[in-house]
């Protein structure tokens, strides 16, 4: 099957982002396809490389880097619900006149149009929120 | 992509306590430029979302409810309301914004956006959809 995974909430305070990390990598694991997984919301929090949990616990955003490295996943940060939250890529931040940027391996800055494509072209979109 | 999906946004929360309900206003206004059949359902306290008269000053956010009147315009005109909802919180039709659109298979009639439907119908409608965004 084809699915694209919309996260909505960021990493550590809900559930949301390790529930759709697990649900992903079993489905790749199974032989799905994963269309794309995009971040909306806080979700966008997963993408950026200065995060640094307690070594004791798990790296989200390393754990999503390291799953679309090895399955060329698509993870796609909505840029809007980015520019509110301070994620940048370099081309946003000389846009923006910001000097320096956070966007962690793995993730692009795009477009709500991808959000849309990703339920156009998958069999299914699955949701993890709050 | 010429495939024609039914797509649902679901409005659950209050307008202004979270970032919920612009951000699915912005994906609704973005979506609709991709021509699918496209619904929105409030429930819950989503039905504050389109409440009339709502006044952000004291509380420095933008008021976003006058957007909702465009969305006749981007040809999104199915919008449904759940009845209990409106109940449990005292609310009739007349408390919400009068979202109108114009009816192209109908010399342009100027007609009705929202319809109050019962939990049951609005399971019912989210039963024949391809994709539910909830909010």
């Amino acid at each position: 099957m084809k699915l694209s995974i919309l996260v909505s909430e960021g990493p550590y305070t809900h559930q949301a982002s390790d529930s759709a990390y697990r649900f992903t990598k079993a489905a790749l694991d199974k032989g799905h396809e994963i269309f794309r997984v995009f971040f909306y919301h806080d979700g966008v929090n997963n993408g950026t490389r200065f995060t640094v949990p307690p070594q004791d616990d798990r790296n989200l955003q390393k754990l999503w880097s390291e799953l679309a490295e090895q399955h060329n996943l698509d993870m796609v940060v909505c840029i809007a619900a980015a520019q509110r939250r301070g994620i940048m890529d370099e081309n946003e931040a000389k846009r923006q006149g910001i000097d320096g940027n956070n966007i962690a391996p793995g993730f692009r800055i795009s477009g709500l149009g991808q959000l849309i494509e990703a339920g156009i072209q998958a069999d299914r979109l699955v949701t993890f929120g709050d | 992509m010429s495939e024609t999906k039914k797509f649902m946004y679901v409005n659950r929360r209050a307008p202004y306590g979270t970032v919920y309900a612009l951000e699915s206003l912005e994906v609704v206004l973005i979506g609709a430029a991709f021509e699918q059949n496209v619904c929105l359902a409030f429930l819950d306290d989503g039905v504050y979302q389109i409440t009339k008269g709502q006044d952000t000053k004291s509380v420095g956010m933008k008021n976003f409810s006058p957007t909702y009147n465009a969305l006749g315009d981007y040809d999104v005109n199915q919008i449904y309301v759940e009845k209990e909802s409106l109940e449990a919180r005292g609310l009739t039709l007349d408390d919400l914004l009068d979202l109108k659109y114009e009816d192209e298979d109908d010399d342009w009639a100027e007609k009705d956006s929202i319809r109050v439907v019962s939990k049951k119908e609005l399971a019912d409608l989210m039963d024949e959809q391809d994709v539910i965004f909830s909010f």
